[in-house]
């Protein structure tokens, strides 16, 4: 699978991450999948975007 | 019905008075099977004291992240190893933010702000998002921006801020566990002034922090005491990285008899339900709370978090016949 998770920002490989998946349901990435780089996130009422200064915006 | 029910039903339903702190502790001490008629109760007192309308509103973080403060469940102290980085918002981000709220028919929209205090660019800020969203929304504005300087409440009234929020967070005694860079009189100060000047005072606080009953009731007295406008109930979600990150999700029926308490602490105010409800309730305790004394909701999501979908939560309004609260400006 490879990368990196949203929420913890660990390796997808290393570890299970079925916790981490759930949990984003109720909350946005904070980490970057590609890189594991802290992304800038900002929620607002009805959605959410995550900024990686690398690999750019992601939005849900 | 037991002792204390029948006292709460003469005292909070009939004569829509807050119970006493000791009245208080004996009701979060009501077993299990005793919850239907607590909630059934506080759900009555709701009815004939607020009605059947519900108070929806949204709320957006301005300036996220990097505060000075050290409130343990917070996610956005700059004093821990949270995965939340500091970003602010701009002023046409903040008006879509007003218009996506203001859609889903709520009348309140709440500007949020990760700060010990306001500094003056923040203060600017807040003036110009606050101009923009009056001339593109027909929504009330609330502001949350940490502890107030005399000057600055002036200036947040004359910006036609309606409410503002200052939660106290937690009870006298348990305050110096949850927060230590500044004090619960200071927090009672702003909110004191916040009423003095006009706006309608929003103060409420989180429950599931480790705090004793005994301490939950301590909390719903001294909000009863202060007498807020609005007091949105949080429960811990806790965040990782904080000092509170480890502890459990509260009980669901603890935090159903925290809402019929409150309501029984206060028979008047707007009781609303913010972060933490769908942790700890899920669906079915949403519905039971608004059933129980709730009768106002953060629609969407939170400042860090993400909340139900709003749609979901107008359904459920919807079918339970609670109308939402039409617009009046007070100020």
């Amino acid at each position: 699978m490879g990368g990196y998770c949203g929420l913890c920002g660990e390796p997808r490989d290393d570890l299970p991450h079925a916790a981490c998946d759930a949990r984003l349901a109720l909350e946005p990435p904070r980490f970057c999948t590609s890189c594991r780089r802290r992304m800038k996130v900002q929620v607002t009422p009805r959605g959410w975007s995550a900024e990686c200064v690398e690999h750019g915006v992601v939005t849900g | 019905m037991t002792d204390i029910l029948e006292r709460a039903r003469d005292r909070a339903l009939d004569r829509g008075e807050g119970l006493s702190y000791d009245e208080l502790v004996e009701v979060l001490r009501l077993p299990d099977d005793q919850v239907p008629a607590l909630l059934e109760l506080a759900h009555g007192v709701r009815m004939k004291h607020c009605g059947p309308e519900v108070e929806v509103e949204g709320i957006i973080s301005l300036k996220t992240g990097g505060c000075p403060e050290d409130c343990h469940f917070c996610s956005q102290s700059g004093q821990f190893t949270s995965p939340v980085r500091s970003v602010w918002l701009d002023i046409p981000q903040l008006v879509r933010a007003a218009e996506e709220t203001a859609a889903t028919g709520a009348t309140e929209f709440c500007i949020v702000a990760a700060v010990r205090g306001p500094d003056e660019r923040l203060m600017s800020q807040v003036r110009d998002g606050i101009r923009a969203i009056q001339e593109a929304v027909d929504i009330n504005v609330a502001c949350s921006l940490g502890m107030l300087t005399q000057e600055q409440v002036d200036d947040l009234a004359a910006m036609g801020v309606h409410r503002y929020n200052h939660n106290l967070e937690a009870a006298r005694s348990y305050f110096p566990s949850v927060v230590t860079t500044h004090s619960y009189e200071e927090r009672w100060d702003t909110c004191q002034m916040v009423r003095a000047a006009g706006m309608e005072l929003c103060c409420g606080g989180l429950v599931g922090m480790g705090e004793t009953l005994e301490q939950r009731a301590e909390l719903a007295a001294q909000l009863a005491e202060l007498d807020p406008h609005e007091v949105p109930l949080n429960f811990l979600n806790p965040r990782p990285g904080t000092p509170f990150g480890d502890l459990p999700l509260m009980d669901s029926a603890d935090a159903l008899r925290t809402i019929a308490a409150f309501r029984l602490a206060m028979p008047r105010t707007i009781l609303r339900y913010a972060g933490g409800r769908e942790l700890t309730l899920g669906d079915l305790g949403t519905r039971d709370g608004l059933l129980g004394g709730i009768n106002a909701v953060i629609v969407g999501n939170y400042l860090t978090t993400l909340g139900r979908d709003a749609d979901e939560d107008l359904a459920l309004l919807s079918d339970l016949k609670m109308p939402i609260k039409e617009l009046a400006k007070t100020l």
